[in-house]
Parts: C-alpha cells; sequence; structure tokens
C-alpha cells in the first residue's frame, strides 16, 4: 500500500523543527530513520498531513562525554551503536544489545532517539534505558527538560514525550569497573521481536551486588524493572539460593498481557528462565 | 529548499524536485512526498532491477546502497534521499563490484526466480566488506532480513561462504 498524501519539511535547527509541528498541530510527524514510521504510514495506521525530516539537525548528532555521562544524540543510528568506539567504551550494553535490533539494513537507518521516542514495548533498547537509569532530554515549545528513563515509559506506546515535543539525546552513567552488564533475548527468528528479553545492569563490592538494576521487554505494555527481585539481589553473592528466590519474585513483579500465541504463563515462565541465565553469566563476570 | 513561512499544509500532493546522484550519474526528478525512493527508481528512473515486495521492511528485495549503506529503498521516501548517493544493483554489476558473488549465486543455483537476488546481493557485499571471513551463522544472521520463496537460502550461504574464502585464500583480494 500506499502513504497518503502529506507534504515534506526537512529542518536544519532544533527550533525550526518545533515551529513547524507547532503551527500543524496533530496533523504533523517527525521522521528520524523511518524505519517504524514509514512502513506505519504505507500501511495507513497513521495519515499525518506533514512529515518534518529532523535528519539534517546537527545538534541530535554525535556521541560524547559530559561529566559523569555519555550523551548519544538522537540521531545516533542502531549500527552506531557497534561502531562508536565511545559507546563500546562507557556504554558496553548498548554496543552488545545492538546486534539483537532489527536486521542490518534497518540499523543503518533506524535511530535511537525514534526508538526511545516510539517506545514499542517489544523494542531493546526502551528497556535499556531503564537497566541504565538513562535520562532523556526533550524540547519543546516550552523548553528544555530531562526526564529519568523511570519517568519516561506512561503505557502502551505512551511515553512522557507530549505531542510536538522532540527528543534531542540520551544521558547514560558512565560504565564503571565495578560494573557487570548482561543481556539476552528469546526470539523465533534472529532479528524478529523477542518474546522475552531482558538487560542487566550491576554494581559489585567485591563479590557481593552493590546495586542492580534488571529490565525486561515484551513482557507488557511498557518496558519494566523488576523491583521485586531487585531488592532480593542486593547484597547476595548471586549463589543459585538467591537467584530461584529472585526467579521467584517475577510473578509479583510481571503481568504479561493475554496473548493466544503467547499464553502468559508461558511468558513468565520464559522470564524466569532468562532472569536465571543472566544472572548465572552475571556471577561469572559476564 | 522550501521556506517555513510558505502554508505547508496547502500543497499536500504537489511534486517537488529533487535531485541523486545514482549510479555515478547526476539525475533529477519530479515527485510527490508520498513517493518511496524505490518507486523513484523503479518508474521513474527505470531502474527495475530494485523490487518492491512487501513495502513495509519485511522483504530485503528493495536493498540499495544509500551513500555507501545497504538500506531499504521502501522505508524512504524519495524527497528524504534528496542529495544523497544511490547504488542499485545495475549500478554495481556495472562497476564489477559484485562480479565474485554473481559467478558464484550462479554457479550453485543460489537463485531461481531472481526477486530476491539483488537485495542478497547487496546486503552479502555489505556483510563481506565489514567482515572477511564470516562464520555460516554470521551469513544467516545477516541475510535475516531477506526472504527468498525459492532456493531455501542453503545455495546462498554457500555462495557467500565461497567468495570469502576464495578472497582469503587469494589472499584478500576484493
Ligand atoms: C522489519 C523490521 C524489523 C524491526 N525489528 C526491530 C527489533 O527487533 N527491535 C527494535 O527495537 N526495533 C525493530 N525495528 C524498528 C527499528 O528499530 C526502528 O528504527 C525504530 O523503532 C524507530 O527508529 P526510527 O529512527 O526509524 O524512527 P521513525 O520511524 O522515524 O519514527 C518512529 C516514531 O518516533 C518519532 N520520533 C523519531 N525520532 C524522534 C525524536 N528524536 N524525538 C521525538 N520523536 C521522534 C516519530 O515521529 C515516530 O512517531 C524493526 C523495523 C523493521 C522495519
Ligand atoms: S520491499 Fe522493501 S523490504 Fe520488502
Ligand atoms: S530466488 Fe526466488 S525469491 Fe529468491
Amino acid at each position: 500500500m500506499k502513504a497518503r498524501a502529506f507534504s515534506y519539511f526537512r529542518a536544519a535547527t532544533i527550533d525550526q523543527a518545533l515551529d513547524a509541528h507547532a503551527r500543524a498541530g496533530d496533523d504533523a510527524r517527525f521522521i528520524a530513520g523511518g524505519q517504524s514510521l514509514v512502513p506505519a504510514l504505507s500501511l495507513r495506521l497513521q495519515a499525518p498531513r506533514l512529515l518534518i525530516d529532523i535528519t539534517h539537525i546537527d545538534d541530535l548528532r554525535g556521541v560524547r562525554r559530559e561529566g559523569g555521562h555519555l550523551r548519544i544524540g538522537a540521531l545516533t543510528r542502531h549500527c552506531e551503536m557497534l561502531s562508536e568506539l565511545l559507546i563500546a567504551e562507557f556504554a558496553p550494553l548498548l554496543h552488545a544489545v545492538a546486534p539483537f535490533v532489527a536486521h542490518p539494513a534497518i540499523r543503518n537507518r533506524g535511530t535511537f532517539g525514534g526508538s526511545i521516542a516510539l517506545a514499542d514495548p517489544a523494542s531493546e533498547f526502551p528497556a535499556m534505558t531503564l537497566a541504565l537509569d538513562a535520562e532523556i532530554e526533550i524540547a519543546g515549545p516550552s523548553g528544555r527538560r530531562r526526564v529519568r528513563a523511570d519517568d519516561f515509559f506512561i503505557d502502551l506506546f505512551e511515553t512522557a514525550l507530549q505531542p510536538g515535543e522532540l527528543i534531542i539525546a540520551v544521558y547514560v552513567p558512565l560504565f564503571k569497573a565495578d560494573q557487570r552488564f548482561a543481556f539476552d533475548e528469546l526470539a523465533r527468528r534472529r532479528g524478529d521481536y523477542a518474546l522475552v528479553g531482558c538487560g542487566m545492569l550491576a554494581t559489585f563490592a567485591g563479590d557481593r551486588v552493590d546495586d542492580i538494576r534488571i529490565s525486561f521487554f515484551s513482557v507488557g505494555n511498557t518496558p519494566t524493572r523488576v523491583k521485586g527481585a531487585e531488592a532480593i539481589l542486593i547484597g547476595s553473592r548471586l549463589d543459585a539460593g538467591r537467584i530461584a528466590t529472585a526467579q521467584g519474585a517475577l510473578e509479583g513483579d510481571l503481568a504479561p498481557p493475554d496473548s493466544d500465541e503467547v499464553p502468559p504463563a508461558m511468558r513468565l515462565h520464559l522470564a524466569r528462565v532468562l532472569l536465571g541465565r543472566l544472572l548465572g553469566r552475571l556471577g561469572e563476570g559476564a | 529548499m522550501r521556506g517555513l513561512d510558505e502554508p505547508l499544509l496547502d500543497e499536500t500532493d504537489e511534486t517537488v524536485r529533487v535531485r541523486f546522484v545514482v549510479n555515478g550519474r547526476k539525475v533529477a526528478c519530479e515527485v510527490a512526498p508520498r513517493d518511496t525512493l524505490v518507486d523513484c527508481l523503479r518508474d521513474k528512473l527505470e531502474l527495475t532491477g530494485t523490487h518492491a515486495g512487501c513495502e513495509m521492511g519485511a522483504c530485503g528485495a528493495c536493498l540499495v546502497q544509500l551513500d555507501g549503506r545497504a538500506v531499504h529503498s521502501c522505508l524512504i521516501f524519495a524527497v528524504q534521499a534528496d542529495g544523497a548517493r544511490i547504488e542499485t544493483i545495475e549500478g554495481l554489476t556495472e562497476s564489477g563490484m559484485l562480479a565474485e558473488l554473481q559467478a558464484e549465486f550462479h554457479r550453485r543455483n543460489a537463485l531461481q526466480c531472481g526477486f530476491c537476488t539483488s537485495g542478497m546481493l547487496i546486503n552479502a557485499h555489505e556483510l563481506l566488506s565489514q567482515t572477511t571471513q564470516p562464520s555460516r551463522d554470521e551469513i544467516r544472521d545477516a541475510l535475516s532480513g531477506n526472504y527468498c520463496r525459492c532456493t531455501g537460502y542453503e545455495a546462498i550461504v554457500d555462495a557467500i561462504e565461497a567468495v570469502a574464502k576464495a578472497r582469503s585464500d587469494g589472499g584478500g583480494a576484493t
């Protein structure tokens, strides 16, 4: 199918993009990599009258250190998560996750900011911002603000972004020597959206877990931190007993939706399996 | 480029002029903003080696190189590519970039109807330019977004593996 007719505007600055959106109101969409938006337009799931191309805005580009954070520009492509050395060093979880996101040619176009803005509950990167305790910088008609990932994902495809607001960058705390991460997902076919996926970042004091953040995706309307399981693991040496208790806690942390293809009990089972595997790897040094 | 002061919404299906360098040649054409790059290449520029299958990013038949990287031409509107350098299967064939892969696909019957082949070749070419000796798993992974309804994939993986091996045996010739 073909998209409904629309006008196209290529913004050169953040202000131009915001201004164009403010004029067109609900009828406008920003387009970044287009890897989710173009299929939605072709299938006529969406039919805006104006597309505002943000890919030529320099201020949305680039990866750099800023204090204790890595600032990852919204236009950073999925493939750059693999090639950018600063990401490999200071946000290695994102580097490890990128090969699981879609297929190579889609990674050549799709952007980090677009993935976070879309907030597909089956997507890898939104869930990783929770595990990383990242902050999302937003620009809108009323100025700029930073929102913690914990406060960003609200409901199915619903985030703290208001219509007409733009994600500028994502700030990720720099990875430290006493930290370890782990990630994996269970999918029917490589490159497909996962049945269940999970990423985690832990800070160790010797061989004890000092702090841990665990985030699941494809388990409900939003990416989800499992705070019950996290609490059980803090202070532990990730021994088999504690891991089993944490796996048991997932029943309280997660409420997978009804689905014919993957019943809730199966998804919960897969989440337990995945959590056990990843904590095992984390204990071995991941 | 259109200025902000013009009434953006009053001219939705009016065509705009875009310019690209396609297969080394400068071209300009008139497109509606909603025309995808694949439609522009096939219908306006008559480069029909790029195929339109699913038109939603799932099948990989429409892959082209945009500024040197493999992308789906069904997932880009032609206006977005204004100013870009595009290589299609025709240009990559003419320049000989794909000759070894094409010969090996031919030798091993890695194509039947050929609908998927240009996408397969463009993806395989990018894989081999990044990884000189990919494992079979890596090859399959790289092709995970390319559907073939005919061959069963095995011969395609064989062909790509054979080219990688021949190149490294031949001292890394490209
Ligand atoms: C076949 C296929 C398989 C895929 N598999 C996966 C997968 O396994 N995992 C996965 O995570 N993704 C997958 N994707 C989606 C892909 O990762 C997209 O690139 C990503 O979801 C959106 O990024 P984008 O830059 O393409 O955004 P676009 O498609 O351009 O935009 C998506 C939405 O976000 C908005 N938006 C974009 N950028 C911004 C911004 N900076 N500020 C505010 N709003 C913005 C747009 O207005 C739009 O509503 C797949 C896509 C395809 C076609
Ligand atoms: S036609 Fe583009 S991926 Fe199928
Ligand atoms: S050869 Fe027919 S689809 Fe691949």
